[in-house]
């Protein structure tokens, strides 16, 4: 942990995140920042995977970005507020179920109402939004874990309409997801080739998908820089201290609520996009832990920590599962070893206890340079 | 009528197992003010030692077995995972035994795996019957078990040191430990109370008429949060009434779920949460939670 040091001491001024003093970072001095050359690189990494990566990989990809999306709402919640969330399967079922009721027309059966689905899209998440606000007299009155058990509720109530509203959700076994079509670009398996290479539904969704984290992890960010991250922190640290300063807690609360469940609708809306089939079973209790685990292993609070932990826990059952054989214990479902799916929840769990026992700040205080501001560290 | 009150009796010999299940978490919450969401796999892993070991040694020693090592995982969890925690957040404990829950219940299912584990009870099918109306023999024993069970821990909790000390702890840790009480030890003693009542709840939870220990069984220990949260987390009494709550209506949205049928199936496993949404609406403390104050 040297390195953050040394850059510290270069500066004139040791950075203590005043927005004079970021503003004058983003001067021309900015090229010499090294993490601009790390963005640059990210950026055109991940532009060219598409390029290179066969379907398995840009799969996974594009959940861990879905997984990113909804990350990063949780972590607004859970993170930023200190509100725990186990009902965000819910959310991202009321995105995925959303986007096809619809999109969808009508022609398997079941209820479409033949939105053009770029209009879809924006619709799904709102009724994700107003679910989520349909729950904020309880979101916005109960605090830290009562409202984790108080969430629990959401998934059974989802469950148990996934599974009986048969004709809006096609009942246990799911219903087709409708490809996404923007200004004539369909995002089906048609193959464009670009470049000699030719262009599927994974490698078009790739690019989709870049754009909305970009933009989604972008958006957090403003949140949690600006006023209301301040006003989320100060509820979380001291509740009753913020109440006094005039932060009205339970709308805060309310509201940080809603968006959460927005992002977990539009991280329903890729997963269905790339699954091409939503079936209920997906959306149980094991997600919404995964999405927890999600953001205490890449650390609470933050926008960068939301995504690697995302990347991680995302795709360690697809690395587990391509590479079962040269692994000692996994094996292949059903053969008496554990299963990749087992063992990732092995190491994810793990994972958990161990990060907030001994890195509170979860990996992203390993990698980011940590500025005064960042939460989680002045508690 | 008869059915009435054969669902009646059977929700309330059900609440009372649901009541032994929250009463552990609450316990647990006023110890060591840590909710506990590894609570289900506390269950299943009390249960699952007293199905597998059943068949082998008999019912009674396989209990007996069981209970121990309920109560062994949760000092465990208590002894190696939070006792390491250096940080004064309770909220991140709870993520922790989230941590915690995920490992214990891939374990545990994946030993289980599709299998249904029957437990060789000694009251089998049988039915107990009082004129016209007839009941489990499992139910009234659950009934009878948990009804005795509460009454000790509920009189141990008010007169016996253990009893003084673990109120103590609740109410004032820091002056606790300057009386001499030795926290670590009360929240030891509270985490190893609730695994043993956990795996008490188990055997309940997977006798007749449920066909035995499976995955789901988990899930059906998860009832046990509505019934802690909507009595009020940190009330012992709250547990009971909350247990009974959440018992009754999934008995009778079981039992009445054909005259139910546009709400779906499976109505029963729905109900206690509904319950506790419209309670919560209205008293967002619980039922008999204490509402919380705040001097500044």
């Amino acid at each position: 942990m040297s390195e953050p040091a040394e850059h510290t001491a270069v500066r004139r001024r040791p950075y203590d995140g005043s927005r004079t003093q970021q503003r004058r970072f983003r001067s021309p001095a900015v090229p010499r920042d090294p993490r601009v050359c790390l963005w640059a690189v990210g950026t055109v990494l991940l532009l060219a995977l598409p390029f290179y990566l066969d379907r398995f990989w840009l799969q996974a990809g594009l959940f861990a970005m879905a997984a990113a999306i909804g990350a990063i709402g949780i972590n607004l919640l859970t993170g930023a507020t200190g509100q725990l969330s186990m009902g965000h399967a819910f959310f991202l079922a009321v995105g995925a179920y959303g986007y096809c009721a619809f999109a969808g027309d009508g022609g398997d059966g079941l209820l479409g109402l033949g939105l053009p689905t770029w209009l879809a899209v924006p619709a799904a998440v709102a009724t994700a939004g107003a679910a989520g606000g349909l729950f904020s007299p309880i979101a916005g009155r109960l605090r830290g874990a009562y409202l984790g058990i108080a969430t629990l509720a959401l998934i059974f109530i989802g469950q148990h309409v996934l599974f009986n509203a048969e004709d809006l959700t096609g009942g246990f076994n799911g219903r087709d997801v409708p490809p996404l079509s923007v200004f004539g670009l369909t995002f089906d398996d048609a193959e464009v080739t670009v470049a000699a290479v030719p262009f599927g539904a994974a490698e078009k969704l790739w690019y989709a998908g870049l754009v909305l984290l970009l933009c989604c992890g972008l958006f957090a960010r403003g949140v949690l820089r600006d006023r209301p991250g301040r006003a989320l922190n100060a509820i979380r640290d001291h509740r009753i201290a913020a109440g006094v300063m005039g932060v009205p807690v339970a709308r805060y609360r309310a509201a940080v609520f809603v968006l959460s469940s927005m992002y977990a609708g539009l991280a329903g809306v890729l997963l269905a996009l790339v699954f091409q089939r939503t079936v209920p079973d997906y959306f149980g209790m094991a997600l919404s832990l995964e999405y927890l685990a999600m953001i205490v292993i890449g650390g609470l609070g933050s926008v960068s920590g939301a995504v690697l932990g995302a990347a991680l826990v995302a795709l360690l059952p697809q690395l587990l599962t391509r590479y079962s054989e040269a692994l000692p214990l996994v094996s292949d479902p059903g053969t008496g070893g554990i299963a990749p799916g087992e063992a990732s929840r092995y190491l994810y769990g793990a994972a958990v206890v161990a990060v907030v026992l001994f890195l509170p700040g979860g990996l992203a205080s390993l990698t980011a340079r940590r500025s005064s501001s960042t939460p989680g560290e002045d508690r | 009528m008869t059915t009435f009150i054969e669902l009646l009796l059977g929700g309330v010999s059900l609440g009372s197992v649901y009541a032994l299940i929250a009463l552990g978490f609450v316990v647990i919450f006023r110890a060591t003010e840590v909710v506990n969401f590894a609570h289900a796999s506390l269950l299943l892993a009390g249960g699952y030692v007293t199905a597998v070991l059943s068949d082998d040694i008999g019912f009674w020693p396989a209990l007996l077995t069981g209970i121990a090592s309920g109560a062994l995982v949760g000092a465990a969890i208590e002894f190696l995972v939070l006792r390491r925690y250096r940080g004064s957040d309770h909220s991140v404990l709870a993520i922790v035994t989230i941590g915690v829950d995920i490992l214990l219940v891939t374990d545990l299912t994946r030993r289980i795996g599709t299998d249904v584990l029957a437990v060789r009870d000694p009251w089998g099918d049988q039915l107990l019957t009082i004129g016209s109306v007839s009941l489990a023999q499992t139910r009234v024993a659950a009934l009878l078990v948990a009804g005795l069970l509460i009454t000790a821990f509920l009189l141990a909790f008010r007169y016996t040191s253990w009893g003084v000390a673990m109120r103590a702890a609740a109410e004032n840790a820091g002056t606790a430990a300057l009386m001499g009480i030795r926290l670590g030890r009360v929240s030891l003693g509270a985490w190893a109370v609730a695994g043993g009542l956990a795996a008490v709840a188990a055997l309940f939870l997977t006798v007749f008429p449920t066909p035995g220990l499976e995955r789901a069984t988990s899930l059906a220990a998860l009832k046990a949060f509505p019934a802690a949260i909507l009595g009020g987390l940190d009330s012992t009494t709250g547990a009971l009434a909350g247990g009974l709550i959440v018992g009754v209506t999934e008995s009778l949205a079981t039992g009445y779920q054909s005259d139910l049928t546009f709400l779906g199936r499976g109505l029963g496993d729905l109900a206690p949460y509904l319950v506790m949404i419209a309670i919560l609406l209205v008293r967002p403390a619980g039922l008999l939670g204490t509402k919380e104050t705040a001097r500044v």
